[in-house]
């Protein structure tokens, strides 16, 4: 029988932990968690970015229920443990469930420490530790008041930038003179506050908090000084105290944290602990660097290996919040036996400082731009003698040795154990092995396979100049880089940081994303006013200015200048009525060609610009609406007969293909999208090569995606089958949803999906009903906004402009 | 060269901002391009490529790109940018109190 392995605690200590432990010996223990939060584990570090908009909790799951189910774990969400019986080998949780163990892992973490001043216990006054602090803040934003960030060091700060991003005014309230004093020093600091105060958020330094006031609840912060700073919200975030109230009652030995040897066993043998409650040679730690090496020790230990010690080091400190460059590591404090090279650009806001023991870094603190900081950490990691290149070491690396200028020679300079990412411990040997070992090629992949950039991403640029590196031209970062020559920005970076900052215009993402041409390119534009239509349908008004000609009048341009009208026929379904009334189109206004297209409907081609309206008014009479054969958007639901006739017919295929076409008409997505739905495997409507297909069969309805028949040809995945037909519409109308909301512009489907992952789609659209649901809400909402049949509208005078010339200069032989 | 003949074609406000208007002559279309910062310009409505018309394309800075393949094509100079060759001609425009005036060859204008 497997050994009974219990943790307490879920947090990224543990979970990274489990993740060494199955990989080293797997089905060696049953392993049951408990956890006070009721979720998941998930990546605490990006709470920041929930905050402030850039990521939705989803995003920053590390492992979903599935994992759990997959690796036989059972969890307990929402579980305390409350009692360590020892003598027993048991824990106990507040719900009154009793686990035996035979080792135990405490995990718990820290504590936010309040201070202790009346009025803390006020509702309206809360810390920020998990994503239930996230949510109360995100609630109070709503309210657009003003809130009072006690604590400038990291979190205080994160946490300031992201109500202020959600649109509350904020004040940050510190005690000492200079923010991060930990980490900065005072000239860093000073431009520190300068940043923030720049995004408009007060600072008030050498500000002592004596009472919180309120009538039931918080009104605001009483200074020492006797000042009163209105606040109808209070973050404390002053610091926190590992958590080891637990071990302690249970007779471990506990000092500030639960003491450990070098191998995370506690006084106790049978028990480990890890993470920001374990206290190591005299070290408590509250970064994930120092706590994934733990997790990494503790994890052999339980495997049974002899892997080395937990080992001591620095970890550099980072400040999350877009747009402001902050690093800094190690000691930085004046001393007689120290040195500084310090290098200043007033202008530029840059300030770097490199402190020096012995000829060896011992600190660096770097703001404005820190590019250089992982070399630096290599220096300092490694005691390097620096007195050969004392004179320009403050210059960086590309300055050394006469290395070109070139910022690839400097990564390329880096050794393979330099660090790359801090985060995850991942140094360069690793990343640029295994992009070599597995073939990787996208920056995605080598997130997947490295962990590199996967958690805070700030060493994206460093991993991403490794993979030019390491394969040369045939890596090309241009390929996810830039959107166009406006903007150094690529498309996922604009859509995160729309939504992120609310930009709700395009001269608004323009002016705040620095693009640098006055109004853009044919690129960006119709990239820009889909993401924005896509964002806030109800906010933002469609740019018909950055729209393609075809998307502004509606129908197709031919080689000629002149257009072609495709109008609906909803799942290839028409009348007698459709047909004349097509008919009689053709007769009265000349139209040369009339075709059936491959999408089974009729193509009009060859009509005057200006008898488009016209044209449209007589289609309009017999019910006909655009059928979109121009748009980025949905084009056709193709179906075959189905059981309205076909002998082999499972269920009405052409009865869910109109109606997924009425559902879904009008919408605009980043590319085309197609659909079909084929009434028995036969698949006479061709469904799976089809953006979106259905494939009834005799149990339900078969869903597929990412097919394609253009310029690629790919048969579609399977998404997963359900029984009834308002199932499918639901799990269809995610997915395209899904895609409309994460998706580059012009990628269709399938490209979509590819770079996601066909599992991490299934996941969120069929596994998660929840979020389906929220998908499919978010649709429905937009189209509230797009079905509006364009052609009715220009019958009835919109943009008239469009479909005449400004003037016509007549002289007697002007005949045009 | 005879004298230019200037044509009032309209306002500023009948071409949309960051848009463009044709302007239909014997001699064939004219576009009329209106940018963001409301300058005023026009060529000849035929790409040199193939004969696009380029008041149907997307008009961004001084330049506006081709409906049909995408080139680009400076409103200033009437040249084909980046990589591609060719170019169009230019037309004089005066806007005078909101009023647009192209100024045409009256010579050419008349000839059949
Ligand atoms: C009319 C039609 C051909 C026909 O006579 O049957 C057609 C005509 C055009 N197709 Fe198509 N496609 C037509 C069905 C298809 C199909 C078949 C289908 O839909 O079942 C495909 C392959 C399926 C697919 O998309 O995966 C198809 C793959 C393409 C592609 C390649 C797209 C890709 O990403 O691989 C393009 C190019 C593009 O969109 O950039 C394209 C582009 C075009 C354009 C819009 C070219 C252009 O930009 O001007 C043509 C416009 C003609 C017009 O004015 O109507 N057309 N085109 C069909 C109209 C269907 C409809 O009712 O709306
Ligand atoms: C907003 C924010 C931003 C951060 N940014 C960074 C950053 O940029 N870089 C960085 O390196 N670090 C950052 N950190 C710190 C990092 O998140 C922590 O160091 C790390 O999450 C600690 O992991 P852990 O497993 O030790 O504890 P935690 O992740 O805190 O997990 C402890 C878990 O144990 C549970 N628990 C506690 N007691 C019990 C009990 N008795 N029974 C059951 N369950 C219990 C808790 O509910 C909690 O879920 C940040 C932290 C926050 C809050
Ligand atoms: S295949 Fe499509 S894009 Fe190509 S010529 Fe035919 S209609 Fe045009
Ligand atoms: S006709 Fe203008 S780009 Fe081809």
């Amino acid at each position: 029988m497997s050994e009974r392995l219990v943790i307490i605690g879920n947090g990224m200590a543990p979970g990274r932990m489990l993740e060494h432990l199955i990989e080293a010996a797997p089905g060696r223990y049953a392993i049951t968690i408990f956890n006070a939060e009721p979720r998941v584990n998930y990546d605490r570090i990006m709470l920041s970015p929930v905050l402030s908009g850039e990521k939705a909790y989803e995003e920053i799951v590390i492992h979903g229920d599935g994992w759990y189910v997959a690796n036989g774990i059972t969890l307990y969400k929402g579980h305390r443990i409350v009692a360590i019986d020892r003598e027993a080998k048991t824990v106990t949780s507040d719900r009154g469930v009793t686990e035996p163990y035979d080792r135990l892992v405490i995990a718990t973490g820290s504590v936010p420490f309040i201070i202790p001043v009346p009025g803390a216990d006020l509702p309206g006054v809360i810390t920020y530790r998990d994503l239930d602090d996230v949510n109360a803040m995100l609630l109070a934003a709503q309210s657009r008041q003003k809130a009072v960030v006690i604590g400038g060091g990291l979190l205080g700060l994160e946490a300031a930038a992201g109500l202020k991003e959600r649109g509350m005014e904020v004040t940050v309230l510190h005690v000492m003179p200079t923010l991060m004093e930990r980490q900065l020093d005072p000239a860093a600091g000073y431009l520190l506050q300068k940043a923030v105060e720049a995004r408009g958020i007060e600072v008030l330094t050498k500000a002592n908090t004596r009472a919180i006031v309120g009538d039931g609840r918080v009104e605001g912060i009483e200074l020492a000084d006797g000042t009163i700073v209105a606040a109808s919200l209070v973050v404390m975030a002053v610091g926190i105290r590992p958590n080891a109230a637990l071990a302690k009652e249970a007779g471990l030995a506990t000092n500030r944290g639960i003491v450990t040897d070098g191998r995370m066993r506690t006084s106790d043998p049978a028990i480990l602990t890890v993470g920001e409650c374990a206290e190591v040679g005299g070290h408590v730690y509250g970064l994930v660097a120092p706590l994934y090496e733990m997790a990494r020790v503790a994890a052999d230990e339980l495997a049974g290996g002899a892997a080395g010690s937990f080992v001591h080091a620095d970890t550099p400190t980072k400040l999350k919040v877009t747009g402001i460059d902050l690093y800094s590591l190690g000691d930085f404090a004046d001393g007689d036996d120290r040195e500084e090279i310090i290098l200043r650009d007033a202008s530029a806001g840059i300030y770097k400082r490199v402190v020096l023991k012995d000829n060896r870094i011992i600190g660096t603190v770097l703001f404005g731009e820190t590019g250089d900081g992982a070399w630096f950490n290599d220096l300092k990691k490694k005691a390097t003698d620096i007195s050969q290149m004392r004179d320009t070491l403050i210059f960086g690396q590309m300055f050394q040795g006469g290395a070109p200028a070139d910022p690839l020679a400097a990564v390329a300079a880096l050794a393979d154990d330099a660090e790359i990412c801090g985060c995850n411990g991942v140094c360069k040997g690793k990343i640029t092995g295994t992009i070599t070992a597995k073939g990787l090629t996208s920056l995605d992949e080598v997130r997947a396979h490295t962990k590199a950039s996967a958690s805070c991403g700030t060493c994206t640029g460093l991993v991403e100049k490794l993979m030019t590196l390491t394969l040369g031209d045939t890596y090309s970062p241009a390929a996810v880089q830039p959107m166009c020559g406006c903007t150094d920005l690529g498309h996922d970076d604009v859509r995160r940081l729309i939504r992120a900052r609310q930009l709700k215009t395009i001269p608004a993402v323009m002016q705040e994303l620095e693009w640098k041409t006055s109004c853009g390119c044919a690129k960006c534009r119709p990239a820009l006013n889909y993401y924005l239509v896509c964002d806030w349908p109800d906010e933002y008004a469609d740019d018909y200015q950055s729209r393609f000609v075809n998307e502004r009048v509606h129908a197709n341009i031919q080689k000629d200048g002149t257009y072609s009208v495709v109008p609906r026929m909803w799942g290839g379904v028409t009348s007698a009525a459709e047909l004349r009334a097509i008919a009689d189109v053709v007769d009265k206004f000349a139209i040369p060609t009339v075709k059936v297209t491959g999408g089974q409907r009729i193509d009009m081609l060859g009509i005057r610009k200006e008898d488009l309206p016209a044209v449209w008014s007589d289609l309009g009479q017999a019910g006909f609406v655009s059928g979109h054969a121009y748009a980025k958007g949905l084009r056709t639901v193709k179906t075959c007969v189905g059981t309205d006739w076909c002998r082999f017919g499972t269920q009405d295929s052409t009865g869910f293909g109109i109606r997924i076409e009425k559902f879904m008409w009008g919408s605009w997505t980043p590319a085309k999208v197609k659909m079909a739905v084929s009434g028995c495997p036969r698949n006479c409507a061709e469904a799976t090569c089809k953006d979106v297909g259905v494939i009834c069969v005799d149990s339900g309805y078969e869903i597929h995606f990412a097919g394609a028949a253009g310029l690629d040809i790919k048969g579609t995945e399977v998404l997963g089958l359900v029984k009834t037909e308002d199932e499918a519409l639901e799990v269809i109308v995610a997915v395209v949803q899904m895609y409309r909301e994460q998706a580059r512009y012009l990628e269709r489907i399938y490209k979509w999906a590819k770079r996601v992952g066909t599992d991490e789609v299934r996941r969120q659209v069929l596994d998660d009903a929840e979020r389906r649901r929220a998908y499919f809400d978010r649709f429905v909402f937009s189209q509230k906004f797009a079905q509006v049949d364009p052609w009715s509208e220009r019958v009835s005078g919109k943009d008239k402009h469009e479909f005449r010339p400004i003037t016509a200069l007549a002289f007697k032989e002007a005949a045009e | 060269m005879s004298a230019e003949h200037w044509f009032d074609i309209g306002t500023i406000a009948d071409i949309p901002q960051r848009g463009a208007r044709c302007v239909a002559t014997p001699q064939g279309r004219i576009g009329v391009f209106r940018t963001a910062d409301d300058r005023i310009f026009a060529i000849e409505d035929h790409c040199p490529h193939r004969g696009g018309h380029l008041s149907e394309g997307i008009v961004h800075g001084a330049a506006v790109t081709c409906p049909l393949h995408n080139w680009v094509i400076s409103l200033e100079t009437g040249k084909a940018l980046g990589a591609d060759e060719g170019a169009v001609r230019t037309i004089s425009v005066r806007v005078e109190e909101g009023r647009i005036r192209l100024g045409l060859e009256p010579a050419i204008l008349a000839a059949e």
